[in-house]
């Protein structure tokens, strides 16, 4: 399984950099959300995906071979609200600045020296 | 009780943010906490430094809960002397903001997010666990994303969304390492990491770990081939925002690679110290050249900020106690003298009006002050004897003979000239020559911007000549991180 879900992150995380290599600024947007995917993917398979009980305490069981690994799923948590933010500050960004520069083509948002 | 030390110098300055978010229209008031409060802050960072001095590193277990399960905050030496040195700078910004920012950019939540970085910096310079400090790098990040456009100029939302997009993509990568790192030794603490490392098997893929960090770490510090994204989005916006970036954030990446490869992945010093040696005399080389290609006065100072990192990357790639003690000396230093030049440069280009070289002439006659300032600044800069930037580069390069690496320590000097050059260009073209008699000569602006500069001057200045009072805490500091085996016992109390 951690096979599997290792070629997927692959996956997403090249998708994500060939986005990001684009000229249009929403496909570059697209890219790092592509690559935050991959990114939280990964955490969740290298904190080992043996099958268990999700991490709740119930009915008294307190053996901790039952359950999942709850530390990488925090991690997660947290860098989803993170990258959630981030995500959402870039888009409010690139309208502005598209706006602005009456333009969303990386190549012209270029600028020369002395401006 | 004492341990709540340790988390005082981040809540303070968050509870500060939070405060004066309520009435950021009030600007007088705002304007005059702002000042008291960071004030405080310093100098409550100042005794938390004398105690640390005393009586050895201040660990918080954050929630009662112990080393390893819960979140551990570590004030030793090193953390807190970087803690004090971020607030100097910050009571430097905050008086120096008031004259350079428009009331517009000021009401707009200039001081909050001021804070807010602040909180991050202080957060990531005093955490000790690896995930925590990425939360605290997205802490001083998004700050730092809304002061990088504030203002909104054109110019600005155009530069600003290459920063953000290549600091959301390292962030990322930043992730993935934490959760490959997890993977392996099965925790985030640093203390427990270091603890555990050594028991590894399979040292090689702890060795691509430490890589991957070093290319998170290095892409926030701007090392060669990494420094790309910097020097475009560090001159567009207001000059106190600039010396914030210019002073703090680099160097948190710095600190992170020096506190990662001090504690951590010391296993296989032989490959990547080597391979650290080899970036950092890229990184002098690459930086003096960008600093010597352009005539745009803010640009020549942010090129300077990637030399100085080279500079502090020998120590860590040399590895020896005289070379560790020269890279602390040199963060220091450079911190403050970045900050002091990035507002220097900020008032000369309010004051002109223009941020080319070209087009200005014979500033002295008009502000003699802010003249010979910059020239001390300059100096400070390249290291000349009596002030700051000597003693640091003085210990790296011995450390460097130490060692044998004649090559770097050659490359080093001739970085240190040609960093000297590029500052003395600004200083001879635009202070020097005849008396420009056209220019509107603003005394009283002029005096507002030079007083925060004085006050950093004051330090930098006070670090080289009072080098007796300063250096035996460095060496302390530099015994530390050569002994790893202190910070683990401290934190996990075995």
């Amino acid at each position: 399984m951690e096979i599997i879900m290792s070629i997927l992150a692959g996956i997403l995380f090249t998708t994500g950099i060939y986005n990001l290599l684009q000229k249009q600024l929403l496909r570059i947007i697209i890219g790092t959300g592509l690559i935050s995917h991959g990114a939280h993917l990964f955490i969740l398979t290298m904190g080992k995906l043996k099958t268990g009980l999700p991490p709740i305490l119930e009915h008294g069981d307190t053996n901790p071979d039952h359950y999942t690994d709850p530390l990488p799923q925090a991690l997660i948590l947290t860098s989803i609200v993170i990258s959630f933010g981030v995500t959402s500050l870039l888009l409010v960004l690139a309208y502005r600045a598209s706006k602005e520069n009456e333009t969303d083509n990386m190549d012209l948002l270029r600028g020369n020296e002395n401006d | 009780m004492i341990s709540n030390l340790a988390v005082l110098p981040i809540v303070i300055p968050m509870i500060a943010g939070i405060l004066l978010a309520f009435f950021h229209k009030k600007i007088p008031l705002v304007r005059s906490l702002a000042k008291i409060l960071t004030t405080t802050n310093t100098l409550v960072v100042l005794f938390i430094w004398l105690y640390v001095k005393e009586n050895g590193a201040v660990i918080l277990e954050t929630g009662g809960w112990e080393a390893p399960y819960g979140i551990i905050l570590v004030a030793d030496l090193l953390s807190i002397t970087l803690v004090l040195t971020t607030n100097i700078i910050g009571i430097a910004a905050v008086f120096y903001a008031p004259a350079s920012l428009s009331k517009k950019q000021e009401e707009f939540y200039f001081y909050t997010f001021f804070f807010l970085l602040i909180t991050g910096v202080s957060g990531a310079f005093i955490t000790g666990d690896l995930f925590n400090l990425f939360v605290f790098f997205e802490v001083l990040l998004m700050a730092s994303y809304a002061l990088i456009v504030l203002g909104g100029g054109k110019v600005q939302l155009r530069e600003s969304i290459k920063y953000v997009l290549i600091n959301l993509f390292s962030s990322m990568l930043f992730v993935t390492a934490v959760a490959f790192l997890y993977s392996v030794v099965g925790t985030v603490n640093m203390a427990h990491i270091a603890e555990r490392v050594q028991g590894v098997e399979q040292k090689g893929i702890l060795t691509t770990i430490g890589i991957l960090l070093f290319f998170v770490f290095g892409t926030k510090a701007a090392l060669f081939p990494l420094y790309y994204w910097l020097p475009k989005p560090y001159t567009v916006p207001n000059p106190v925002v600039s010396a914030l970036f210019g002073a703090l954030l680099t160097k948190v990446g710095i600190y992170s690679i020096l506190r990662v490869f001090t504690l951590i992945f010391i296993h296989d010093t032989d490959f990547t110290h080597t391979f650290f040696l080899w970036i950092a005399g890229l990184t002098l080389i690459f930086g003096v050249i960008g600093a010597l290609s352009t005539n745009n006065i803010k640009l020549i100072v942010a090129y300077n900020i990637i030399p100085a990192v080279g500079f502090m990357l020998i120590g860590i790639a040399i590895f020896n106690e005289t070379s560790l003690s020269g890279t602390v000396y040199y963060l220091i230093h450079d911190m403050i003298i970045k900050a002091a030049l990035f507002l220097l440069v900020g008032a000369v280009v309010y004051l002109t009006g223009t941020t080319d070289l070209r087009k200005m002439k014979g500033l002295i006659h008009h502000y003699p002050l802010l003249g010979w300032l910059f020239f001390l600044s300059s100096f400070v800069l390249a290291g000349i004897p009596p002030f700051s930037g000597f003693i640091g580069k003085l210990q790296l390069l011995k450390g460097a003979f130490e060692e044998g690496e004649i090559l770097i320590v050659i490359v080093g000097l001739l970085a240190s000239l040609l960093i000297l050059l590029s500052m003395i260009r600004i200083f001879i073209q635009a202070f020097w020559g005849e008396k420009d008699e056209t220019v509107t000569v603003n005394k009283a602006a002029a005096r507002r911007f030079t007083l925060p500069v004085v006050f950093l001057l004051f330090f930098s200045v006070f670090l080289g000549v009072g080098a007796e009072l300063i250096f035996p805490s460095v060496e302390q500091i530099a015994d530390y991180l050569m002994n790893p085996e202190i910070y683990i016992q401290s934190v996990l109390k075995e």
